[in-house]
C-alpha cells in the first residue's frame, strides 16, 4: 500500500489490465503522443498525462493515437469491442461526446439487446468532466445524467483515488459498455492505493460516514465536498450519513432508501445542471419509495441552470460548495410543518 | 522540573495519527502505578486502554472526554504529590507552546513500512521492528488477518527485541495464489525466515497462525526457540463454521459486521475502519479464492483438519498458551489434556483476539516468556 494520486491510480489500473489481458487496448487523442515524430515517443500520455508511460510498456500496437475525430475512433472502439477486443477509448472531455452519440447510444448500448444477448460490447470510454479547471463552458460539463438515461450503458463516477483504480479495473473486466467519468480537478488527490489489482463492484454505494440526522447523497467530486460540510456540521451537533453511489447506472437504490429511512432527511449534491440530473432522479425515487420516512422536504444542491462561466469568480460561485451543503442540511434540520390556521 | 511526566497521546500501530479520549480510568489526585490503566483511547481501528508509564499522582487531565487529539499531544500530567501546582501550570504551558503537530510529524523519523521479499515464487510482506540480542520474535496472524493484527503487540515487544510480523500467503500484502494446508503455510513461513537469515525465532501465533507455529515446532524444532499460542487452532476438533463461511463469503459492511464481532467480547471494538480494511483486502484479486482454499483445506464443515493435541508432548521448546475465556470461534483447549510443562493462561474479558482485547496482559506474558526462554 502506498500513497498514489487519482491520476496514478487510473494509470495503474490500465497498465495492470493490459498486462493481464492482451485483448485490452487503449486509444484516443494523444494517449501516446508524438506519433510519427522523432524524439521522445511518450511525450504526452493524454492531455493531462494520465496515460504516460503506457506506450513505452505496451507499444504502439496497443496504445493508439487517433486522428482528432471522436466519431471515428469511438465507433471503431465499439466495433473492436463487438468483435473480440476490450478497448479503452479516451474521450478527452465529455463535452465532445456529442459528435459520437449515435455510436454510443444506438450502437454500443444496443448490441446486447439487438442480437438476442449473443453480442457483448466490452468497451470502456474514459472521459473528463466537471467545472473548476478554468476551462470554460465547452470543457467543464458534467453530462453523466445523459448517459445514465440510456439503458445498456453503465456509468461510473469515482470520487477518490482508491475507488478510481478498483472501479476502472471492474469497468475493463465488465462485458458491457461503461462510461468512466474522471473529474479533472481531482487528478492530484492523493490517498492510500494498494499496489495489487482489485475490483469494486458496480451498484454498491459507499458510505463515507454514518450519522443520525441527515443523509447526504453526493456524486464524484461532490463526495469530498459533502464530507467537508459534514465535518463542520458534526462540530455543531448535526451528524450526517454521506452516501457515494459510485455508479449512477446501476444505481444502489437500496442503500439510498435505507439511509433515508434511518435519518428521515435527505440532501442531494450534484454538480450536473439542475434539470433532469441525478438529484432530481433520486428525489423522485425517495418521494415514491420512502415518503413516509421523510421529516422534511428533500433538498437539492446543484449549480444554476446556466453554462459553466469562464470568469473565475463566477465559476467559483457556480460550483456547489460546502457552505451551500451546510445551509441545505440546516434547512432540513430546522423544517417544521406549518400549523394550519 | 524533574518528577513531572507528560502523558501524551500514544501511537497504536503505524497508521494512527490521532486518538479520541473515551474516558478516564483515574481521576485527578489519584495515585497511579506503572501499568495502571489511565485512559481509554479510541482510534479509527480499535479502542484500547492506555497504561501509565510512571508511578506518581495524576495531577491533571489535560484532554477532555470525547476530545480528538493528534499523536504526541499532551493528555495528562503525572507528578509526585509535593510538586507545586504552579510548577505544573508552567510545565503544561511550556509543553503546549512547544508542541506542534507538523513538527511532530516531520521531525520524527518516518514510521517503519512493511517490506516484501520473494521466496519460492511467492511474495511475502513483513514488518521488521526493533532490535535486540538473541532470537527475534516472529508474529503469525490467524485466518483472514494480517500483520496489522499485532498493532498493540509488536511495537511493545520491539522495545527490547527484534520482531518480525509476517503476512501469511493469501493474506495482507502477500501473494494471493497461495498454498492452503497448515503444513504448506508452515513451510512458507520457514522459507521466509530462512530468506531473512533468521535461523531461530520465538514464534507467537494466533489461531490458524498458532497451528502453523505448532507445525513449525514439530518439523523444525531447531528453528523454534519458544512457542506462544494465542487462541490456537489445531488443539480441538471443532471451529465456528459460520465464522469461517462469513469470512470467505461476506463482502459488504452489513454482512461482515456480525462476522467480525464474533472475534470480540466487546462488540463495539469492531469499528467502521476495521470492517472497511477487511473489505479492501477481500477486493484484491485472488484474496477471496485464497481464503476459500485455506478454509476448505483446514476448516471444512466446522471441523479442524489437523489436530496437534496428542503431539504436544513431543515439542522440545517451551510452550505457553493464551486463550480468551469467552472465545466464540475456537473453544479453549481442555487443560486436563495439556502436558503439565505447558503454561496455560485464560484471560477472562476476552474473546478470540486476546492480543487486541487484553493487549497489555498478553504483551507482558509474551515478554516474560521470551526472556525466560532465551
Amino acid at each position: 500500500m502506498s500513497k498514489k494520486s487519482y491520476r496514478q491510480a487510473i494509470n495503474e489500473a490500465i497498465a495492470s489490465e493490459m498486462r493481464r489481458d492482451p485483448r485490452v487496448i487503449l486509444m484516443g487523442e494523444d494517449v501516446a503522443g508524438g506519433a510519427g515524430t522523432p524524439g521522445d515517443q511518450d511525450a504526452w500520455g493524454g492531455v493531462l498525462g494520465v496515460t504516460k508511460g503506457l506506450v513505452t510498456e505496451f507499444g504502439r500496437e496497443r496504445v493508439l493515437d487517433t486522428p482528432l475525430s471522436e466519431s471515428a475512433y469511438v465507433g471503431a472502439a465499439a466495433g473492436a469491442a463487438a468483435t473480440g477486443l476490450r478497448p479503452i477509448a479516451e474521450l478527452m472531455f465529455v463535452d465532445f461526446m456529442g459528435v459520437c452519440f449515435d455510436q454510443i447510444f444506438n450502437q454500443a448500448a444496443k448490441f446486447r439487446y439487438m442480437f438476442g444477448g449473443k453480442a457483448e460490447t466490452p468497451l470502456v470510454i474514459r472521459t473528463m468532466y466537471g467545472a473548476g479547471f478554468r476551462a470554460a463552458s465547452q470543457h467543464s460539463q458534467c453530462l453523466y445524467p445523459i448517459f445514465t438515461h440510456i439503458p445498456g450503458l453503465k456509468v461510473v463516477l469515482p470520487s477518490s483515488a482508491y475507488d478510481a483504480k478498483g472501479l476502472l479495473i471492474q469497468a475493463i473486466r465488465d462485458n458491457d459498455p461503461v462510461i468512466f467519468f474522471e473529474n479533472k480537478v481531482q487528478y492530484d488527490d492523493i490517498e492510500d492505493v494498494p499496489d495489487e489489482p482489485y475490483t469494486i463492484p458496480f451498484g454498491e454505494a459507499n458510505l463515507t460516514r454514518e450519522g443520525d440526522d441527515v443523509t447526504i447523497v453526493a456524486f464524484g467530486r461532490m463526495v469530498k465536498i459533502a464530507n467537508e460540510a459534514a465535518d463542520r456540521l458534526e462540530k455543531q451537533g448535526i451528524s450526517c450519513t454521506v452516501v457515494d453511489p459510485r455508479t449512477t447506472s446501476p444505481l444502489d437504490t437500496d442503500t439510498i432508501l435505507e439511509c433515508v429511512e434511518q435519518t428521515g432527511r435527505l440532501v442531494i449534491v450534484d454538480e450536473a445542471s439542475p434539470r433532469c440530473n441525478m438529484a432530481t432522479d433520486i428525489s423522485a425515487l425517495v418521494a415514491q419509495e420512502a415518503f413516509g420516512a421523510l421529516k422534511a422536504p428533500i433538498k437539492m444542491v446543484s449549480p444554476p441552470h446556466t453554462p459553466v462561466p469562464f470568469a473565475p469568480n463566477l465559476e467559483d460561485i457556480y460550483i456547489p460548495n460546502a457552505d451551500r451543503i451546510e445551509k441545505a442540511v440546516k434547512a432540513a434540520m430546522n423544517y417544521r410543518v406549518r400549523e394550519t390556521v | 522540573m524533574s518528577g513531572i511526566t507528560a502523558i501524551t497521546m500514544p501511537k497504536f500501530g503505524l497508521s494512527m495519527t490521532e486518538g479520541k479520549i473515551v474516558g478516564w480510568s483515574k481521576r485527578e489526585g489519584d495515585e497511579v502505578n506503572v501499568g495502571d490503566d489511565l485512559v481509554d483511547i479510541e482510534t479509527t481501528k480499535i479502542t484500547n486502554a492506555f497504561e501509565s508509564p510512571v508511578k506518581g499522582v495524576l495531577r491533571r487531565h489535560i484532554a477532555k472526554r470525547d476530545e480528538d487529539l493528534p499523536v504526541g499531544a499532551l493528555i495528562a500530567v503525572v507528578a509526585d504529590a509535593k510538586t507545586a501546582d504552579a510548577e505544573i501550570d508552567e510545565f503544561v504551558a511550556r509543553f503546549q507552546a512547544e508542541f506542534s503537530v507538523d513538527q511532530d510529524n516531520s521531525g520524527a523519523p518516518a514510521a517503519p513500512e512493511p517490506k516484501t521479499i520473494e521466496t519460492n515464487g511467492q511474495r511475502i510482506r513483513y514488518l521488521d521492528l526493533g532490535s535486540g540480542e538473541g532470537a527475534p520474535v516472529v508474529f503469525i496472524h490467524g485466518f483472514g488477518g494480517d500483520l496489522n493484527n499485532w498493532l498493540f503487540t509488536q511495537p511493545a515487544i520491539a522495545a527490547h527485541h527484534r520482531t518480525l510480523a509476517i503476512d501469511l500467503p493469501g493474506h495482507g500484502g502477500s501473494s494471493k495464489d497461495a498454498p492452503a494446508t497448515i503444513a504448506e503455510l508452515a513451510a512458507a513461513v520457514s522459507n521466509t525466515l530462512a530468506e531473512l537469515s533468521v535461523a531461530r525465532a520465538h514464534l507467537v501465533g494466533h489461531s490458524l497462525g498458532a497451528a502453523i507455529a505448532l507445525q513449525m515446532g514439530l518439523t523444525n524444532p531447531a528453528q523454534v526457540a519458544s512457542l506462544t499460542l494465542i487462541a490456537p487452532a489445531g488443539l480441538s476438533e471443532t471451529i465456528d463454521g459460520d465464522f469461517i463461511a462469513g469470512m470467505v463469503e461476506a463482502d459488504r459492511r452489513k454482512t461482515l459486521e456480525p462476522v467480525l464481532q464474533k472475534l470480540f467480547v466487546n462488540k463495539s471494538l469492531v469499528s467502521r475502519d476495521m470492517i472497511e480494511e477487511f473489505i479492501k483486502f477481500k477486493r484484491l484479486d485472488g484474496a477471496k479464492a485464497a481464503l476459500s482454499a485455506i478454509a476448505a483445506a483446514n476448516f471444512r464443515d466446522a471441523k479442524q483438519s489437523v489436530i496437534f493435541l496428542p503431539r504436544l508432548g513431543e515439542l522440545p521448546m517451551p510452550v505457553q498458551i493464551i486463550a480468551g475465556a469467552k472465545d466464540e470461534i475456537l473453544a479453549p483447549p481442555d487443560v486436563a489434556y495439556l502436558p503439565t510443562k505447558i503454561a496455560f493462561h485464560s484471560l477472562e474479558a476476552s474473546g478470540h483476539m486476546p492480543h487486541m482485547e487484553r493487549a497489555a496482559e498478553v504483551n507482558a506474558l509474551i515478554e516474560d516468556f521470551v526472556d525466560r526462554s532465551a
